[in-house]
């Protein structure tokens, strides 16, 4: 039995070394298909984000009691209900990014990072361990999810803050012609794989493992 | 009769669900490796989304709407579709072990595939018919099929490839699909709805 890692190394783990999407590359598809605006793939993330943390603590307080045989579909109902929970959330407070989010809302059910978490992690923790483990890895996903709208929509469109015509911003004046790719599908598909390439240049760069 | 000929090519070549609508990238990313399991893994989905949108349809039509249950539906899909998926692993053991040890165990990693629960919850908010959201399901499942040996052809020959060390693996793998999606873009427009 190797030592406890202590809590701030739980909760580093999941930020970079362990980042769900651009090491462990669990999650993919609300990455590629939300990113398109910043907006909407961090209010992906924050949603994810919740679901995550309240699965990993509920998970981690049931983790006794709940038999070792059945354990996968017991962790699904609990994921599913605190999904409908966020998604009444944002259907009630946020109609615009629920719109936009689409059935992204419902598919956080199945994010393998949020099993993966439950089944890898808060079935075998404590709750404060498996709830700094949630907000850790949370904060990676919504950090990745950052990262690639901004490049998406800075090239893509050329603005931050979009679509809302009340809050956007067109970064650079009215010659500028953006590279549509990147709003395309494919371009999230190449924007993901070229930002891979280059985490695992500084990974190797820095040593980082 | 010309609706769901269109849903159907829609959904295979337009709207493909893994290169146009982002579902199912993890098992599109994990099991195309190899042609053999591209097409194990592309055959099961079939399988499963087809059985799979026709009993959620169900439910919802005649179980969830009628008793005002509709904000149930997360939780009755996604347990829906882990029950049928465990339900097919057990009647195609009995009935057929050939098969099982064909798609056996691509089964079980089949609950998680996000394709599987976004047909459904697409056929429904959509309101196809019946027989549309089958349509809709197995046009969808052969789309996703279609990208997976494709993708799966073309990586039993990346790893042969001379390429810079950082790209090497799943960052390759993003381009190519990018590339390929680029590919189906020619197809946009052809038919619509």
């Amino acid at each position: 039995m190797k030592a406890n890692p202590s809590y701030l190394q739980e909760f580093t783990k999941g930020i970079l070394k362990e980042n769900p999407v651009l090491v462990t590359m669990l999650g993919m598809c609300p990455v590629l298909g939300v990113t398109a605006f910043i907006v909407n793939g961090v209010g992906m993330g924050l949603a994810a984000t919740a679901v995550l943390i309240a699965s990993n603590l509920v998970i981690s307080l049931l983790r006794n009691f709940i038999p070792p045989q059945v354990r996968i579909p017991c962790f699904i109902v609990v994921i599913a209900t605190f999904v409908t929970i966020i998604e009444m959330l944002l259907k009630a407070f946020q109609p615009v990014l629920y719109e936009a989010l689409g059935v992204f809302v419902p598919l956080i059910v199945v994010n393998c990072i949020i099993l993966g978490r439950a089944e890898a992690f808060a079935s075998k923790n404590n709750p404060l361990r498996s709830v700094l483990d949630g907000v850790g890895s949370g904060i990676g996903f919504t950090l990745a999810l950052l990262l690639l709208s901004s490049v998406r929509e800075i090239i893509g469109q050329g603005t931050i803050l979009g679509p809302d015509p009340d809050t956007v911003i067109h970064l650079f004046g009215a010659n500028f012609e953006p590279m549509t790719l990147f709003a395309q599908p494919s371009g999230a598909f190449i924007a993901l794989g070229l930002l891979l390439a280059g985490v695992n240049a500084v990974f190797k760069r820095f040593n980082i493992k | 009769m010309e609706k769901l000929l269109s849903i159907f090519f829609i959904y295979i070549f337009i709207d493909n669900f893994v290169l146009q609508r982002f579902f199912g990238i993890c098992p599109f990313l994990g099991v195309s490796r190899k042609m053999e399991t591209a097409i194990g893994m592309g055959m099961a989905v079939i399988f499963v989304m087809a059985m799979a949108t026709l009993v959620t349809w169900l439910v919802y039509t005649f179980v969830l709407v009628p008793f005002d249950l509709a904000y149930l539906q997360i939780v009755a899909f996604i347990l829906i579709v882990a029950s049928l998926v465990q339900l097919v692993e057990i009647v195609l053991r009995k009935i057929s072990p050939t098969l099982y040890l064909g798609l056996g165990i691509f089964l079980p990693l089949i609950t998680t595939n996000c394709a599987v629960l976004a047909v459904a919850l697409l056929a429904v908010r959509q309101e196809f018919s019946l027989i549309e959201a089958v349509v809709f399901a197995v046009g969808a499942s052969i789309g996703f099929s279609m990208a997976l040996v494709i993708m799966a052809g073309i990586r039993e020959r990346l790893e042969l490839a001379t390429m810079p060390d950082v790209l090497r693996g799943s960052a390759v793998t993003l381009i190519t699909a990018g590339i390929l999606s680029m590919a189906f873009l020619g197809f946009k427009g052809m038919i619509s709805l």
